[in-house]
């Protein structure tokens, strides 16, 4: 018991932001029309490439002589990209299509 | 103190997501969130790779960063480019375990200066980990391993390359795995530094093994369901590592997709009026699935020529589309949009009945025909469409089968039951387009076939579609 209430007092930020952002990620998608279920889907995927700045930092503070730590580094930030990249562009070329079709109704 | 401005970029990278994701919800501001949403990543990723300090020194290894960045842009780029709009869900779940890999890897390589220094003290493994840091590893390993191995299972049987897979007593088998993966992960936890890392990468192959046979047993259909949960799976894995770093923007955006992403979980099932536990549990299982097939497998299915339906077609008045996964495959739409408007120059009134979950994903349908130029005035939703059936002279069904099941309506004991269906048996005639008499993705047989409205016209939708226009333009 008081393992945990010390691990809360020295994260107390990280536990604040953990909740918050809980309600937060309901709170923001709340009424979604299900045709945005796959853009949506899609969006949030890239978002949680953020995860690559986690295999920068690895990257980037591997020493020279570590492996381990640099190939999987590497790898991680080739995947990591990958992520990012093709979760933005996938979500935007879906997104591309529903406008277009916005312009043409309003013709 | 030096000021650093990399606590405030990394704020505004989280605000991004935020409006992002709230934007991506509202059809008019979606493509402006996610520009917004990955504005901000860019912000995060070149404001970690030249600001950020590790025990007081900034980051090197840049050519290693920057080329594998390259390599990773440009593999996304192109495959997110090239690949059809079809293979979309696909797509989105193979990135989807990328970021998963990504997780994992960093944890896994966390884990490995830890187990070096606790070799160099020669103490127990739990003496030089502090607990919150050893959580946040293991739980980015596990999530992370399961993510990226559910994903790549998810992405191939999407793609058809794996089948279906389940086995008597798989709950029993998942469920023992998943309490092994937890006693190993403690296991870990405990044991002397020489040796910690023979049970972490247990832990890792059971988490792997977990992943595999929590994704294999799922029906196809209930895939988009899987992903969206795995989707939110890699936000909480990477949320592990901005607790392990101390980094604000992994944290907020990892935590927020996990949110929304469970959310939008539950949303989809409810979608197709069900629970959660229900699609992992489910499994469409044997025995429901044998009770209602052999009640209905009854009665005679009348097949219609490619002519007759055309000319059935070219004399109605109003005909309704009711597209499917059968129209992805085929990649029919643009025949069908040419179908449509071919109808139309014979003075017939022509719209799309849309189910939410037709096809792999929800919206699937939608982007599909918008890739095909149809007209967004003429996509109608599934309430809508029951309304406009009712008025209806020929629905076509181009490769849907579990959407239009009356099974849904009428019977109890179906495990489609309670899910909102287009109810095309309202129209006056029904045609069904398949490729054979196989049941649909779900597994059950569709009673639709053997109404006395339906007729049936075997064959690919896109070699079926043609030939109807051939026809069309004869009459």
């Amino acid at each position: 018991m008081k393992e945990i209430i010390y691990f809360l007092q020295q994260n107390i930020d990280t536990v604040y932001i953990v909740i918050l952002m809980i309600f937060l990620g309901i709170e923001v998608i709340g009424r979604v029309p299900s045709v945005l279920h796959t853009p949506l889907m899609s969006g949030a995927n890239a978002i949680h490439g953020v995860v690559i700045i986690g295999a920068i930092i690895v990257m980037g503070k591997a020493e020279s002589g570590n492996y381990l730590a640099l190939i999987l580094g590497f790898l991680a930030v080739v995947l990591g990209t990958l992520n990012v990249v093709g979760g933005f562009v996938v979500t935007d070329r879906m997104l591309e299509m529903f406008r277009k079709k916005k312009v043409k109704s309003e013709k | 103190m030096i000021l650093s401005i990399l606590p405030v970029l990394y704020l505004l990278a989280s605000i991004t997501y935020i409006m992002g994701l709230k934007m991506l919800s509202k059809p008019s501001t979606a493509r402006a969130g996610n520009l917004i949403a990955a504005g901000g990543m860019i912000i995060a990723i070149f404001a970690t790779i030249f600001l950020y300090k590790f025990n007081g020194k900034s980051l090197g290894n840049y050519p290693w960063i920057f080329s594998a960045m390259i390599i990773g842009c440009i593999i996304g780029w192109l495959v997110a480019k090239k690949v059809k709009m079809t293979a979309m869900p696909e797509l989105v779940s193979f990135f989807n375990g990328m970021g998963g890999a990504c997780a994992a890897l960093i944890s896994i390589v966390e884990f490995d200066y830890l187990w070096r220094e606790s070799r160099t003290a020669n103490a127990l493994f739990s003496e030089v980990a502090p607990g919150g840091h050893y959580l946040a590893i293991i739980a980015g390993t596990i999530i992370g391993s399961v993510s990226f191995i559910g994903s790549m299972i998810a992405w191939g049987k999407l793609a058809g390359k794996f089948k279906d897979f389940s086995f008597k007593g798989q709950h029993l088998f998942n469920s023992i795995v998943l309490i092994l993966v937890f006693v190993s992960a403690i296991y870990t936890w405990f044991s002397p530094a020489n040796n910690a890392n023979i049970y972490f990468f247990i832990t890792v192959a059971l988490a792997i093994l977990y992943g595999v046979f929590f994704v294999l047993p799922i029906g196809g259909a209930d895939m988009p369901v899987v992903i969206s949960l795995l989707n939110s799976f890699t936000g909480v894995a990477a949320a592990c590592g901005g607790f392990l770093y101390d980094n604000k923007a992994m944290l907020t955006g990892g935590i927020l997709v996990g949110a929304a992403g469970t959310l939008l979980t539950i949303l989809m099932c409810q979608a197709m009026n069900r629970s959660l536990l229900n699609v992992l549990i489910g499994s469409f299982g044997g025995s429901s699935k044998a009770g209602p097939a052999a009640n209905q497998a009854q009665g005679n299915i009348k097949e219609i020529s490619v002519s007759d339906a055309a000319m059935l077609m070219a004399y109605a008045k109003k005909v309704i589309i009711v597209p499917g996964y059968g129209l992805a495959v085929a990649q029919a739409q643009h025949t069908c949009h040419e179908l449509e408007k071919a109808l139309e120059e014979k003075g017939v009134e022509v719209k799309y009945a849309i189910h939410p979950v037709a096809g792999r994903m929800p919206g699937h349908m939608n982007v599909l025909l918008a890739e095909a130029d149809v007209n967004y005035d003429k996509l109608l939703e599934m309430e809508l469409a029951n309304e406009e059936l009712k008025s209806t002279d020929v629905a076509l069904i181009l490769g849907a089968n579990d959407v239009v099941n009356p099974a849904a309506k009428n019977d109890p004991s179906s495990p489609i039951y309670g899910m909102p269906i287009i109810e095309v048996e309202l129209a006056r005639q029904v045609i069904v387009n398949k490729r054979s008499m196989k049941p649909g993705y779900a597994g059950i047989e569709n009673e639709l076939f053997y109404h006395q409205k339906t007729s049936m016209l075997f064959g690919d939708a896109k070699k079926v579609l043609q030939e109807l226009l051939a026809e069309l333009k004869n009459i």
